[in-house]
């Protein structure tokens, strides 16, 4: 304090300022707490979501496989009346390839008689491993009545108790496995003959009902179609749209029209694109249900407002003298915006529609009116194949009852987040590279 | 022939056309020692060409597409046996379905009848027929168009004023496409939702206190009343809004505060993109969150309080809801915040104000109506958002402001009434599209009113 004491009118009011400053520090400080704790808030509770996510799906990229000895019975694969050499793939096609397993099985743990004992064994087979079996002798048929060594999957059941998802200590009657089956379980761990693989079946399977073989294939494959449309249509359509706008719309009443009706579609609910997918696509045109074609048609609708106003933030930023300089040399208003213009806003455009396709790439809503909701096993192959894509088959899977379908949701968004940030990331890194000041 | 060589064909026809235009416009120039001034670039003729090339088969496809169903269904009929042309007009109808779906392959009645069989492969050969003579015709169209293109090129053509007027007509028209779309969607939820109104009023739609769409079958089936009174849906979907907007609007705004203020250039690049990636987590991924997460969270912390909380509640939806919108509207008010003049901050802090009341008492006022109009957009966002509520609200319509209860949405009901397999013109799927075109008209109202508030802000600080 430099004030005299002596002065006293005047230390009263420094007094009083010093105090009101120290509580309007006081309160700076608190409101720059509270703004930096919304920060925090927000990102501890993105962290939440994260690690919630990751925690529940990355186990689902392994699976529980069980070693079985296979004995190729030819007795069980062709009827006795068929001539295995003449017809192999429609003979083999019908084999039982369930009973080989359980003969594998039952050789695997002699001494069970009683039928429900021998359906408690069996069950701890997943019903897909059949089929692996049939399509690995379909490949080669010159096995047959050879005896080989398998890695099977396991049901869904033994998977979640490897996992822990399944606890031993409770009692039997309220677990998923009886007392027999953990003993096996137990006995065939102590073999080495269980253990936790690579999960490769999540990659190139389509969906299933038992969690143990579905796969993210088919929606992937659905997901790529759809996008392959949106992109197509929506990029070319959205750019025009942005060129007519930004350089030849008259300044009327319509041009303003279409301005408004494109803001306000880029904040009209998603769903709502949906239901004019349904009225519009399949009742009146009749197109073919849950197809990607259709899909691929209302994500055009859905994303071209975005597609249109990042373009034209592209095209805005470039600079007029340059579309100036190309009139004064006798360029047409159209070579000056093809030849000129456009290159330059090029990089700016391509950003926006990434992130459009990013939207629509994570999109379900509107997929769920046009029946993409379909339960669809096989892989699609064209553009009118009922399929489905990467977030309805979350949400597919999401709903089923089953723990292990937990898992492989879980493991599905990390395949889906991946794709989503990879696509987020190349967009940030076009614009910085890109990015031009003039 | 297969679609995609047809394709393929007309793109190599283009092709041909682009470079037959170029080498006669050309060779027009270098005629008379090149003293035969062209109107237009060679380049100009040649994409003239092609668009004469590619612009009749087009045409042909697209009449084509529109007859060709009814035509093969007429020569089907006629040639289908005497006795079938007797059967009333609904019922030839059906078998006619059934050749269809046998013809695709699919599983049909009557599929044994030898008739129908004969029928079939006679439609497949229609079919065949049909669609060679549309690749052939298609593929004479373009070779025609090619040469009359080709022809036409000459040193009066005026080529460029040509090419430009047709570029200029397809940008108009991928321009006019947002009106398209605005008037299909009205159209489309206007029609379905007029034909609900035909069977349902709209004031018993609009103000009635029941919600329970299953429609009886039987007369005296309990719990199928039918009952269209929407109020249920619109409180349980302000209900959930008005929680996520109570998560997102403080937590949104003084983020973006945070980050616009007081945040270093290092944070600010860092945090910005990364708020950018999570406006683009799907919202699925949100809607797993909610229901595998934090629904269960909710229901323990509130049965750990001592109050009853149902599995589905609308707090748990709502949270989530709202941590969805953080980014939005940080985002937004970000912009919003950092538009303000630079100068109004400067004049703040000459007279002594610190940095939380210049932005408590300037920035913000100023900022005001730019932040209203983000959070309005917020707020349709909330009510549009379909995904999350599917998967964490409940389906019941319970009348109530109790955010541990079960309520259901909008959103909610329009999918459940759509998914599945349903007869399209039962009331049921109807209410679907009511419901929409309320949602439709109450986001548009909300957007409209915002983007005028944000537009009318920023043309005060430009």
């Amino acid at each position: 304090m430099t004030d005299s004491p002596s002065d006293n009118s005047h230390s009263v009011a420094t007094e009083t300022i010093r105090r009101s400053l120290a509580r309007r520090y006081r309160q700076e400080r608190h409101f720059r707490r509270w703004a930096l704790s919304a920060v925090l808030a927000a990102a501890s509770v993105v962290t939440l979501l994260f690690a919630s996510i990751i925690s529940n799906g990355y186990s689902a990229f392994q699976q529980t496989y069980i070693r079985l000895t296979i004995y190729f019975d030819p007795a069980l694969i062709s009827t006795p009346d068929s001539d295995p050499a003449a017809d192999i793939p429609r003979v083999l096609i019908t084999g039982d390839y369930q009973g080989l397993i359980k003969q594998s099985l039952r050789t695997r743990f002699p001494g069970i008689g009683k039928p429900r004992e021998k359906r408690d064994l069996y069950a701890l087979i997943s019903p897909g491993a059949a089929y692996l079996i049939r399509d690995m002798l379909m490949e080669r048929p010159d096995l047959v009545g050879s005896s080989k060594v398998l890695w099977v999957p396991a049901d869904d059941d033994v998977d979640m108790l490897i996992k822990g998802h399944i606890r031993r200590d409770v009692r039997e009657d309220e677990r998923r496995l009886t007392d027999h089956q953990l003993a096996w379980i137990d006995q065939l761990i102590s073999e080495g003959a269980l253990k936790k693989r690579f999960n490769g079946a999540f990659f190139v399977h389509g969906d299933s009902r038992d969690p143990e073989l579905a796969g993210i294939r088919g929606a992937a494959m659905g997901s790529l179609f759809t996008l392959g449309i949106t992109l197509a249509l929506s990029f070319p359509i959205g750019v025009a749209a942005a060129i007519y706008l930004e350089a030849f719309a008259p300044q009327n009443r319509w041009t303003d029209l279409i301005e408004v009706n494109i803001n306000n579609l880029a904040a009209v609910p998603s769903i709502v694109f949906g239901l004019l997918g349904l009225a519009v696509f399949i009742n009146f045109f009749g197109m073919p249900r849950s197809s990607p074609l259709v899909g691929g048609l209302v994500l055009t609708l859905m994303t071209l407002p975005t597609i249109i106003i990042a373009s034209r933030a592209a095209l805005k930023s470039v600079p007029p003298s340059i579309r100036e300089a190309a009139l004064a040399i006798g360029a047409s208003p159209m070579q000056a915006m093809f030849h000129h213009s456009l290159p330059l806003a090029m990089p700016g455009m391509l950003t926006g529609s990434i992130i459009g396709m990013a939207q629509a790439m994570g999109e379900s809503a509107p997929l769920l009116m046009i029946g993409m909701v379909a339960f669809v096993a096989d892989i699609p192959q064209n553009l009118s194949d009922p399929s489905t894509v990467l977030p309805v088959q979350i949400y597919l899977w999401a709903d089923s009852p089953e723990r292990a379908f937990v898992e492989r949701t879980s493991a599905a968004i990390m395949v889906l987040l991946g794709f989503l940030i990879t696509m987020n990331g190349l967009a940030v890194v076009l614009r910085r590279r890109f990015e031009r000041r003039w | 022939m297969s679609q995609l060589l047809l394709v393929a064909i007309l793109l190599a026809l283009s092709a041909i056309a682009y470079q037959l235009g170029r080498r006669r416009a050309l060779a027009l120039d270098n005629v008379n020692g090149g003293r035969t001034r062209l109107h237009s670039r060679p380049s100009h003729y040649a994409v003239l060409t092609m668009l004469w090339c590619l612009f009749p088969p087009m045409l042909v496809f697209t009449v084509w597409s529109v007859v060709d169903t009814h035509v093969i269904t007429g020569l089907l009929v006629q040639d289908l046996p005497a006795e079938f042309q007797m059967l009333p007009m609904a019922h030839l109808e059906l078998v006619v379905n059934d050749i269809r779906n046998l013809a695709q392959g699919n599983i049909a009645a009557h599929a044994d009848d030898p008739t129908i069989q004969a029928a079939t492969g006679h439609y497949q050969q229609l079919l065949q027929i049909n669609r060679f003579a549309k690749s052939v015709v298609m593929l004479l169209a373009a070779t025609a168009g090619l040469a009359i293109g080709w022809r036409l090129i000459s040193p009066h053509l005026r080529a460029r004023v040509h090419t430009e007027r047709i570029v200029n007509l397809f940008l108009i028209s991928c321009a006019a496409l947002a009106i398209l779309t605005t008037i299909g969607i009205l159209l489309s939820v206007l029609f379905e939702a007029m034909r609900f109104f035909q069977t349902v009023p709209v004031t018993s739609f609009l103000f009635g206190l029941e919600w329970s769409p299953q429609t009886a079958l039987r007369d005296d089936q309990i719990g199928s009343s039918g009952a269209f009174g929407a109020v249920p849906l619109f409180a349980g979907t302000f209900l959930i809004s008005a929680i996520a907007m109570m998560v997102a609007v403080p937590i949104g705004l003084l983020s973006a505060i945070y980050l616009a203020e007081y945040a270093s250039r290092r944070l600010r690049s860092i945090a910005k993109p990364l708020l950018e990636i999570l406006a683009g987590i799907p919202t699925v991924v949100y809607g797993f969150f909610a229901a595998l997460t934090l629904a269960p969270l909710v229901r323990q912390i509130s049965e750990a309080a001592g109050i009853e909380a149902a599995s589905e509640s609308a707090l748990a939806a709502g949270l989530v809801m709202g941590i969805m919108i953080i980014p939005f509207v940080s985002s937004l008010s970000d912009d919003v915040i950092t538009a303000v003049p630079q100068a109004m901050r400067d004049g703040s802090y000459a007279m002594g104000a610190t940095h939380s009341e210049t932005i408590l008492r300037v920035i913000i006022p100023a900022a005001l109506p730019g932040i209203v109009g983000s959070i309005l957009l917020a707020v349709s966002r909330a009510i549009g958002e379909t995904m999350i509520v599917v998967m964490a609200a409940g389906l019941s319509a319970n009348l109530t402001a109790n955010p541990f209860a079960a309520v259901t949405t909008v959103t909610v009901q329009i999918v459940t009434l759509l998914v599945g397999d349903q007869e399209f013109d039962s009331p049921k799927t109807l209410a679907a599209f009511a419901l929409g075109l309320v949602l439709f008209l109450l986001t548009l109202t909300l957007n409209v009113i915002a983007l005028y508030v944000v537009r009318k802000y920023r043309e005060q600080y430009d």
